[in-house]
């Protein structure tokens, strides 16, 4: 393992345990929409995608580049979309069309 | 080791910056009021991203553009126009998705070397496999979650004789093949294809034999898979924000995992190779148990709701298939206007993903305050006077409790059978998802409405406005 694996690792595992730690304060109501949000965030590997398929020695032909790209800006553009169409429909109780004396029981 | 002294490019610095708005984005997940703005968030540190790696010797312009905006395209076209009801599927789908890009990268890296004439290092070329097993297995395994959650292919578990010992032979040839191309033997390159090939199949059969309930527990674990593969990417290219990335998204799938799994007092190992549903239906099959159920109407229920003090409604996956949460809606705002106070009992694995119900509520409009988790409202039970059951089934079921017997038992449930009566909402008598016997549904106090979900509560609707 070469020392600059190593220092990789070690971005890797503290990130992971940032991760962790964040991830633990969503609430389960919002569990969809965190799904959701890591799924785009995973579409990250569009940068890997853009540096394989679209520098001068791409080793892909069009067509496999054109595949890679296509499935990493789906992951991208369809995971931010469907989050954002996720939370604006989350609402606390405001404009709802009922008595204002909820929430005692 | 010598310290790298070099200048760190504005690109790094960019990436920098993008991965610390994907940990804000996650951070303000945390309530629904900053939800959506740590979406934005995370979605601009991506946009800053894209923009510093096209400006790095781009050539193929035509296929990139032309790729990044049909993707694009097709990507919003389909996120907007999804069925909320539809959304695991669709989560499903952009996981592959992601799980399929990253599996090519790691191999478009490695061919990069190869037709360079170079060898890649054993550290590259064990990232890189790591990717495409990772990557390929999330691929294929989100293809075949999303044909049994569109129900293009059956839901039920497939199982066949020798299931474990074909996935461990595949296994072993990956893990074979895995060690030639990094000991880096002649054609290395072949037996990479060869492990690519081989945990796309292994992907494929590792979800066939998961049942539709089960699949809270896959979704999130493909997801923490797709988010490993993007991170061990990074490995490959040496990428920080990859690294990071990958990292939260596995982090985040792995305790979604966990969670799912303990809502269902399973171990993950378990879920995903017990071939849970299998076992069930024989038993339960066998002896298909006699039960004396009460059948009421519409009408009937509309009186109990109508004259009660508190409803604690209890949403599973019939009310998603019926579409039904529309009429759910409607129905809380007739009872509150009578002076009903109405709950939602929302169970963990409720549905096929993690929180499923309550984003199908938000999409009626029910705000979430009015929906409370199991460890909240499993109190309340007792002093409610009805508990509807919409299209729910195993999470309330009380065998879980008492009946060690019972492929449930120790599942924690919603004590829906402690409420003064139960109403609830079913297809048919036919026996359930998973096929397990429910005394819930013999209890004196429980009462049967049956048909489909939605037409139910709407008769239901139109007998309390009689009223």
């Amino acid at each position: 393992m070469t020392v600059h694996l190593l220092t990789e690792l070690t971005v890797f595992i503290l990130a992971l345990f940032v991760g962790l730690e964040v991830i633990s304060r969503v609430p389960t109501m919002l569990h969809t929409p965190l799904m959701s949000a890591t799924n785009a965030i995973h579409g990250i590997v569009l940068v890997g995608a853009i540096l394989v398929a679209g520098t001068a020695d791409a080793p892909f032909n069009a067509i496999v580049s054109f595949i890679l790209v296509l499935l990493a800006s789906l992951n991208v553009f369809g995971g931010y979309t469907v989050t954002e169409r996720m939370l604006e429909m989350f609402r606390p109780k405001v404009q709802a069309s009922k008595a204002p004396t909820d929430g005692t029981p | 080791m010598t310290v790298d002294t070099t200048a760190a490019s504005w690109v790094d610095v960019a990436y920098l910056i993008t991965a610390i708005c994907f940990i804000f984005g996650l951070r303000f997940l945390s309530s629904p009021k900053t939800a959506r703005l740590g979406n934005r968030i995370s979605a601009v540190g991506m946009l800053i991203a894209v923009v510093a790696t096209l400006s790095q010797g781009i050539v193929n312009w035509w296929v990139l553009g032309s790729a990044l905006i049909v993707g694009a395209a097709i990507g919003i076209v389909s996120a907007q126009r999804v069925k909320m009801t539809a959304m695991p599927q669709m989560v499903a789908i952009f996981n592959g998705a992601g799980g399929g890009a990253a599996a090519l990268v790691a191999a478009g890296e490695l061919l990069k070397v190869f037709n360079a004439g170079g060898t890649p290092t054993q550290d590259v070329s064990f990232t890189s496999v790591l990717s495409a097993v990772i990557g390929s297995i999330s691929f294929a395994g989100s293809i075949i979650a999303f044909l049994k959650l569109q129900e293009v292919m059956t839901g039920r578990p497939i199982t066949y004789p020798g299931q474990q010992i074909v996935n461990a032979l595949i296994a072993l040839v990956i893990v074979v093949g895995w060690g030639l191309v990094v000991a880096n033997v002649p054609n290395s390159l072949e037996y990479f294809w060869i492990v690519l090939a081989a945990s796309f199949v292994l992907g494929i059969l590792f979800v066939l034999p998961i049942g539709g309930a089960d699949m809270p527990v896959v979704i999130s674990l493909l997801n923490s898979f797709t988010g490993l593969a993007a991170a061990s990417t990074g490995f490959v290219l040496g990428n920080n924000v990859l690294i990071i990335a990958g990292a939260l998204v596995g982090a985040s799938g792995t305790l979604l995992t966990v969670l799912m799994g303990k809502a269902m007092n399973r171990s993950v190992t378990n879920v995903l190779f017990g071939a849970f549903g299998a076992v069930k239906t024989t038993t339960a099959g066998g002896a298909a148990k006699e039960h004396n159920v009460r059948s009421v109407t519409a009408g009937d229920v509309a009186a109990m709701l109508a004259y009660a003090n508190q409803v604690i409604i209890v949403p599973g996956y019939g009310m998603a298939v019926a579409q039904a949460q529309h009429s759910i809606r409607e129905l809380e705002d007739v009872l509150e206007k009578r002076g009903v106070e109405v709950k939602y009992a929302i169970h963990p694995v409720a549905g096929r993903m993690p929180g499923h119900m309550n984003v199908l509520l938000a999409e009626a409009n029910v705000p979430y305050t009015s929906l409370y988790d199991m460890d909240d409202i499993n109190p309340e039970f007792e002093r409610t006077d009805v508990a509807l059951v919409v299209g729910a089934n195993d999470v309330t079921n009380p065998a879980a409790r008492t009946d060690k017997n019972s492929p449930i038992y120790g599942m924690p449930i919603l004590d829906v059978d402690k409420a003064a009566n139960v109403v609830v909402l079913k297809r048919s008598m036919a026996s359930g998802f998973a096929g397990i016997d429910n005394p819930l549904f013999d209890d004196p106090k429980t009462v049967m409405l049956f048909g489909d979900a939605k037409k139910s509560i709407d008769g239901v609707v139109a007998g309390v406005k009689a009223l």
